[in-house]
């Protein structure tokens, strides 16, 4: 095996082995050093694996609560966690292998093991020394959290973080789950599906906390239907965590009051992977956050040649940023000129049902910004394609800058959100404003024709309301 | 020479006329600036006026008929003239005439140059107008379909989008990319595109390319309101004091395609030699008095601000601001004159100097020069000018070009007089000339505009007394 590279890469997650293909691609010699499965947290505990739990919950509260309205007739629903994790696992395996095949369908050698940095560009994997002649890119990613300061540590059996619920062979009676981002309301939705008894517990003022505050509406109006406890605006004081079950103290508004589950999963915020790997000797500083420190136009850390991308380099901790992020120095390493990567359009997707998908800013951070904007909106219970599937839950919400018409944000709430907000991030991406993305005809009936609607409404010409 | 009459356009925004009624038969003679007909255009009933002394040869088309502005409707010329030739093409339509008639109105002044001339005279060889026929395709109002989506956008979203789209296509081809937000803001903010760096892909024009360009000087405002810096004088013209005249479609288009070719300020220039002698006969004269009344003297350069603020005042076309979106024609003359500064220079600004005494020009002039130098005018006192000149003639630059101030739309460069052998009644006689260089704004002043301004200019220096009638 070569012991040079013009390129190696710390961890073969979505940022990693994105960076290493494009390298590859490039014409440059590149190594992905990975210490677990390819594919990284996205492909084996994160992103993928709970979709396909979603897609079972997904199904199970179809059959449940829609069959008969359907015309089909189905007897009593019963569920089994336990299969659909089985199922979940496969498809892990399938997407991870997949990644194996890309890295070597582009000759890119995977060395197995954890890469330590050192001087001089140099990885140490093992006993081993490879030695890189363009650059380092540092891609070693996240992992979960606990709150050890209250006592909920992460003990992997009644205090659990995604790792754990992802490997569970059955669903627990009661599960709190803490924090309410995208991880938390996405596994709220799933153990609810599977028949748990669900507390969501949000310290923030509301779920989604990212996301427009009408979007977090929508969502809590669906879990309250679903029989979820949700709770905004709640700290957790003190947890008594007892052999088969935890005891949550929660305060709120000064008031006080227990919550008792089998199990609690930590759903609040990621730790990143920045010890043990030889990245202070070899130059490669903190911010104060504890991410690493980057050229933000470059992503070249404080050790010259060596770059940082994904959730390691900083938020969003979204795998799809990760990606562009990988790309994009992979070519500023091969000696190109990649067009700056837009931070503000990243989208940002959250897969319950319905899901939740964003792009660009909130109507309260515009109210923040003190820009002139303009709202348009459309419900889908008057869309007749999300009408015909049952699914009139959600909305489009498009934020319009007055004067030029610009999209200063846009929010989708739909049973299909997370494959709708991408025509808007296309928009986005070229500046279109919403006059073009009405021009463009949308397709009849779908989802999508909201999305014009809502272009409209911003305009004052909304059609179908 | 024969001369072609053709329709005018005698409205900002007429496109066609119609031919009302023939005030001059075939066979008549018609004198320049006779009416030859009554047009209609899209606005009122109008005189067609002759451009040339002669015979009407022939009435091309008759009265009642509709033929689009520029086309041939008439010929003048001596008695006897062939006239089939002259519809085949050749033959300059404007005669130099000695004098633009002042009644002329500004937009019609304008159009003149654009019109099919294919003649040699007059026309600026820096730029040649565009064809008629281009101009009034390009000109076209956008496709129905998408015009009338658009009308229905709302007050605030249709105006930008169709000024948007009218500067998607170009004639010839070459297509400036720029994603529709970075148009939008163009349109609203009155940039021009064409000279812009893109820096999206393949070098498409994206918002963050407009962030540093600036549109026209923003002074255009505080521009209007100043007051006149000499308290003494109450100007006599109590009218508005300017007029906007919205673009026409041929405006939009030579603008939008003379700025392609050069930049921001389409500029072209015109050299005129003027016979100063009987100017400095003037002066000396003047001066004469001037000294023994123990006044100050006065210098070339306030008679050449004098003469220059009458001929304005004949030519309210030269006398304008390029505002983007229309052209404002002032009825005031506001004259600024560049004044070299230790590290600069500035435009201290003779206000109404059509209405003053050379002798109040003169002692103003002096007074803002001195303070020019001294740094102590106020703002007012150098913005706002309708018109500049900048004299290098005492440092013996016999011909230069200046640049134009802008919302200007022209500017004068004088140079030194010099004394040179020329003919004069078939004699050659020694006498002092001055090279005078006028830069014009494109969009705003085409070559026979600014031409006739000069030649208005050059008489009333060769004749001075022109100056106190």
């Amino acid at each position: 095996m070569a012991n040079s590279f013009d390129v190696i890469v710390l961890g073969g997650g979505p940022a990693g082995y994105v960076c290493a293909i494009r390298a590859a691609q490039l014409g440059l010699s590149t190594a992905v050093v990975e210490r677990d499965k390819l594919g990284g947290v996205c492909v084996n505990i994160g992103c993928i694996p709970t979709k396909a739990l979603l897609h079972s919950a997904y199904a199970i509260n179809l059959l449940k609560h829609d069959a008969k309205d359907l015309g089909i007739e189905i007897g009593e629903v019963k569920t089994d966690y336990n299969a659909a994790m089985k199922r979940s696992r496969r498809v892990s395996e399938q997407n991870s292998k997949g990644v194996g095949f890309l890295m070597k369908k582009h000759k890119v050698q995977v060395i197995a093991g954890t890469g330590v940095l050192q001087a001089g560009r140099k990885v140490k994997v093992g006993n081993d020394v490879y030695e890189a002649k363009k650059a380092v890119v540092i891609a070693t990613g996240s992992r979960v959290k606990g709150i050890p300061q209250i006592g909920l540590e992460i003990n992997k059996t009644t205090v659990i973080s995604s790792d754990e619920a992802l490997f569970l062979e059955q669903a627990p009676k009661s599960i709190a789950i803490i924090g309410a981002g995208a991880v938390g309301c996405e596994f709220a939705d799933v153990f609810n599906a599977f028949g748990s008894k669900v507390t969501l517990i949000e310290a923030l003022p509301r779920i989604l906390p990212l996301e427009d505050a009408e979007s977090s509406d929508v969502i809590v109006k669906s879990y309250k239907k679903r029989g979820i406890d949700v709770m905004a605006g709640v700290k957790v004081t003190k947890a008594d965590v007892a052999k088969d079950k935890v005891t949550l103290t929660l305060e709120t508004g000064g008031k006080s009051q227990t919550v008792e589950a089998e199990k609690v999963l930590m759903a609040a915020g990621r730790a990143v992977n920045t010890e043990n790997m030889g990245f202070k000797e070899a130059g490669v500083e903190l911010t104060d956050r504890g991410f690493v420190k980057v050229n933000p136009q470059t992503l070249e850390t404080t050790a010259k040649g060596v770059y940082c991308i994904g959730d390691v380099a900083g938020p969003p901790m979204l795998a799809h940023k990760g990606s562009r992020e990988g790309t994009y120095v992979a070519e500023l390493i091969a000696g190109h000129h990649p067009p700056a990567i837009k931070y503000d359009n990243v989208p940002s997707i959250t897969y319950c049902h319905p899901e939740v998908a964003s792009i660009g800013l909130t109507e309260d951070q515009c109210k923040e910004k003190k820009l002139d904007y303009q709202v348009g909106r459309f419900p889908f219970s008057a869309n007749g394609r999300a009408r015909a599937s049952n699914e009139t839950d959600g909305f489009v919400k498009i934020i319009r800058g007055k004067q030029y018409g610009e999209i200063l944000g846009a929010h989708i709430v739909a049973s299909h959100a997370s494959e709708m907000i991408h025509e808007l991030a296309v928009a986005r991406e070229n500046e279109f404003t919403v006059e073009e993305v009405d021009l463009a005809i949308h397709g009849h009936p779908t989802l999508s024709e909201a999305i014009a609607e809502a272009a409209l409404d911003s305009m004052g010409r909304v059609m179908h309301i | 020479m024969a001369t072609k009459v053709v329709m005018e356009a005698l409205s900002p925004t007429m496109e066609e006329g119609r031919l009302v009624e023939w005030k001059k038969q075939e066979g008549e003679a018609v004198k320049q600036g006779e009416v030859l007909a009554e047009v209609e255009t899209d606005k009122a009933v109008m005189d067609l006026v002759a451009r040339a002394d002669g015979t009407m040869l022939k009435q091309v088309i008759a009265a009642g008929a509709t033929v689009p502005v520029g086309d041939l409707v008439a010929v003048i010329g001596a008695e006897g003239e062939d006239v089939s030739a002259l519809t085949g093409g050749g033959g300059g339509r404007q005669a130099e005439g000695k004098a633009e008639p002042a009644k002329a109105p500004p937009a019609k002044a304008d159009q003149q140059a654009v019109q099919p001339t294919a003649g040699t005279q007059n026309r600026p060889s820096s730029m040649p107008p565009a064809p008629p026929a281009e101009a009034a395709s390009e000109a076209a109002p956008p496709k129905p379909g998408y015009g009338g989506q658009q009308a229905a956008a709302g007050a605030t979203q249709a105006p930008a989008a169709q000024q948007a789209q009218q500067a998607q296509p170009h004639g010839d081809g070459g297509r400036v990319k720029a994603s529709p937000l970075a148009r939008k803001i163009a349109a609203e903010r009155g940039l021009d595109l064409s000279g812009v760096q893109g820096s999206g892909p393949a070098g498409r024009i994206v918002q963050r390319d407009l962030d540093n360009i600036q549109a026209r000087p923003a002074a255009a405002a505080a521009r209007t309101a100043a007051p006149s810096p000499v308290p003494a004088f109450q100007p006599q013209f109590q009218g508005e004091p300017f007029k906007d005249v919205p673009l026409s479609q041929m405006r939009k288009t030579i603008a939008k395609r003379l700025g392609q070719s050069i930049g921001p300020v389409p500029t072209f220039y015109l050299t005129i030699e003027v016979d100063m002698e009987r100017v400095a006969e003037a002066r000396e004269a003047v001066n004469a008095v001037a000294s023994a009344s123990g006044q100050g003297k006065v210098s070339f350069n306030d008679i050449v601000i004098k003469a220059t603020a009458l001929a304005l005042k004949q030519h309210p076309a030269c006398n304008a601001w390029w505002q983007d979106d229309h052209i404002r024609y002032w009825n005031e003359v506001h004259v600024s004159m560049a004044v070299a500064i230790e590290d600069g220079l500035i435009t201290p600004v003779i206000r109404h100097a059509d209405q003053k005494s050379l002798r109040q020009i003169s002692a103003e002039s002096k007074d803002l020069a001195e303070r020019a130098r001294a740094r102590r005018l106020a703002p007012e006192e150098f913005t706002g000018g309708t018109f500049s000149i900048s004299n290098l003639g005492m440092l013996d630059i016999e011909e230069f070009t200046a640049i134009i101030n802008p919302p200007e739309a022209a500017i004068l460069a004088i140079g030194r007089m010099v004394e040179k052998p020329v003919v004069v009644d078939g004699v050659i006689d020694s006498r002092r000339r001055m090279r005078v260089t006028m830069s014009c704004d494109h969009r705003v002043i085409d070559g026979a505009t600014g031409a006739q301004f000069l030649k208005t200019l050059k008489t009333m220096l060769e004749n001075p007394l022109a100056l106190v009638w």
